[in-house]
């Protein structure tokens, strides 16, 4: 049977919610216990380190033509082989790492910002509001994948910029539904009547005191949006709409290496598992993500 | 139903409004004027002045749009830049083919997903299943377009099982199909496991087990029924992706569908095709996502009740 003391403290903690700190512990222990989530950090830990310090790990320069060294097999000198130009292929994975992971957090950012915002206004303020922005949402969703893509491709033009935007739109209304949907739950919340009722302003209360309750699902998502991006963007780099030669993102240096398919298969074998395992990492990562900071997602 | 099926067709009128809507503002973002672009280098002032009277340029904007899907209500969507044909014409001939593409694709997600799923779900945490999760979960990170030309480089180049490329046989189909469909199989496999779990929990099937009825009946005729219900769902939402994923797969494999006749004409800036194609192939995708929501309340009479 629980004290006077201790039932004041849980009626404490359930206005309050539970302290910050052990909100927090729980979190880490709950991430940590999901062995998979653990791998799927040090992936991406790994790669971002390769990223940051691929001037120094790289042991050749990778745009560098030599071509007496043309199609070279992975050897001691070359690890995973030369390209049809007698460039080495792992200091162009090394380099590709920055434009291809910053490509994807791009356009996630993009995507996640402007979803964020629809997302919010629509949740808070609901009736018509709500109503056009998502209806304006499902209209995206309407797209198949890649095809909004293409379409903003076709009008702004090839290059990596566009492609960020590209992928980046079809991330907003993903981000809208969550959002939304967060916002219109925690909206009746008692908090946010009683910080209404001290005369906020709309803006405080969804920027200041709505958003930051929200943030475990956009997190999540966000994550999981990553690995689509760095798909989507490799790609439409892959189709010749996105980074362009000589450039060392992963997606053009597979189309590069299409045409050797036959004599030289490593050219597009390592680019494809530099890719692979890193939407490995950003798929197991988020998925413990989500057990971990919003278990009603899991199923 | 019936009320349910009308209910849902007028719903989907103002997202393909919507659709066209978009299509139609994206090329607006075009830079420079529509008219030297459909003029070509080197056309006479008079020229382009023509062709922009022609087509309506020095309109307003939703003069234009009301001219264009008036176009589009009389099957016209205008000519291709590059050969000058109708566009609808070009697309009729490349939409059988990636629908077909897309048909064989979405087999293959469904009975190697749902059956990758049940062989985990009958068996949970167990080494098999450990196994079957980690490919799926695999399937789901692997690039589309790196697995298409790893098939290729196994099974054309080195063990010269099917063709490489190409769409004149059911051998041509395999590799592309199954290169397409892998993605959504995994995912497939993650929602029938984890919905035939939740399902086995369920007080129905503990009575069952009371009552001694078979473990093999219980699997096939009571839970997996239900497990399926919510699967069909991300087989339509797969569809999308699929869709999506012909442009990659169709230009790996030399296919002339419709995916690969969006990137040609991308290429080569001819817009009316982009602009058509893309409807198109969100029209197909919004049909579909019709027919999958009549399909799932088919389903689940549960539905209905609340």
């Amino acid at each position: 049977m629980s004290t006077i003391q201790e039932t004041d403290t849980l009626a404490v903690t359930q206005v309050l919610g539970a302290p910050k700190e052990s909100a927090w512990r729980n979190f880490i222990s709950q991430f940590f216990r999901n062995k998979a989530a653990v791998v799927g950090a040090i992936i991406i830990a790994f790669y971002v380190f390769i990223a940051i310090f691929a001037p120094l790990l790289a042991p050749y320069d990778p745009y560098e033509i030599q071509l007496e060294n043309k199609l070279q097999s992975p050897s001691i000198e070359h690890w995973m082989g030369t390209d049809d130009k007698g460039r080495d292929i792992l200091s162009r994975i090394l380099y590709g790492s920055r434009l291809s992971m910053g490509v994807g957090f791009a356009a996630v950012a993009f995507g996640a910002f402007f979803g964020i915002l629809f997302g919010l206004i629509a949740g808070y303020y609901g009736k018509w509001v709500d109503s056009l922005i998502m209806r304006c949402m499902d209209v995206l969703l309407a797209f198949p994948g890649i095809l909004l893509a293409l379409a903003i491709i076709s009008a702004l033009g090839p290059g990596m910029i566009n492609v960020t935007i590209a992928v980046g739109a079809f991330s907003v209304p993903l981000f809208a539904r969550i959002v939304r949907g967060s916002t219109l739950e925690v909206k009746k919340l008692e908090y946010v009547d009683a910080i209404r009722s001290l005369g906020a302003k709309d803006r405080t209360i969804i920027f200041r005191h709505i958003l930051p309750n929200i943030l475990s699902p956009i997190i999540v998502q966000g994550t999981l949006r990553i690995a689509t991006a760095i798909l989507s963007a490799a790609g439409l780099s892959f189709l010749g709409l996105g980074a362009q030669p000589p450039s060392s993102e992963w997606g053009t240096m597979l189309s590069g290496g299409r045409d050797f398919l036959f004599s030289a298969p490593y050219i597009a074998i390592f680019p494809g598992m530099a890719i692979a395992i890193l939407v490995l990492g950003f798929n197991i990562f988020g998925d413990g993500l989500r057990d971990a900071l919003d278990p009603r997602m899991k199923n | 139903m019936i009320w349910f099926i009308i209910k849902r067709l007028m719903q989907t009128v103002p997202v393909i409004i919507g659709v066209t809507i978009v299509v139609f503002v994206i090329m607006q973002l075009v830079p420079g004027d529509p008219a030297v672009l459909l003029a070509g280098e080197g056309a006479t002032k008079e020229t382009i002045e023509a062709l922009r009277e022609q087509l309506g340029l020095h309109q307003p904007l939703y003069v234009q749009y009301f001219d264009y899907v008036s176009n589009l209500l009389r099957g016209d969507m205008g000519f291709s830049l590059k050969n000058n044909q109708p566009v609808l014409q070009e697309i009729m001939t490349r939409l059988p083919i990636t629908l077909e593409l897309a048909i064989f694709s979405t087999l293959i997600t469904i009975v190697l997903g749902m059956l990758a799923g049940i062989i985990s779900a009958i068996r949970p945490y167990s080494i098999l299943d450990t196994v079957v999760m980690v490919v799926a979960l695999l399937g789901i990170s692997l690039p589309s377009f790196w697995f298409g030309l790893m098939l290729m480089y196994s099974f054309s180049v080195k063990l010269h099982i099917f063709p490489v490329a190409g769409w004149d046989s059911m051998l041509h189909v395999v590799l592309p199909a199954f290169t397409l469909g892998a993605g959504g199989a995994a995912i497939v496999a993650r929602m029938t496991r984890s919905s035939m779990l939740e399902v086995i929990r369920q007080d129905y099937i503990r009575t069952a087990r009371a009552k001694g009825v078979k473990e093999r009946v219980i699997i096939y005729k009571h839970a997996l029924r239900n497990a399926l219900i919510p699967v069909i769902t991300v087989v339509g939402l797969q569809f999308g992706a699929l869709l999506g994923g012909t442009v990659l797969v169709e230009s790996i494999f030399a296919i002339n569908g419709l995916g690969r006749m969006i990137v040609d004409a991308i290429r080569m800036r001819d817009l009316p095709v982009v602009q058509g194609g893309v409807l198109v192939a969100s029209l197909v995708f919004v049909v579909v996502n019709l027919i999958v929501d009549i399909l799932y309340r088919l389903f689940n009479k549960r539905i209905e009740l609340n």
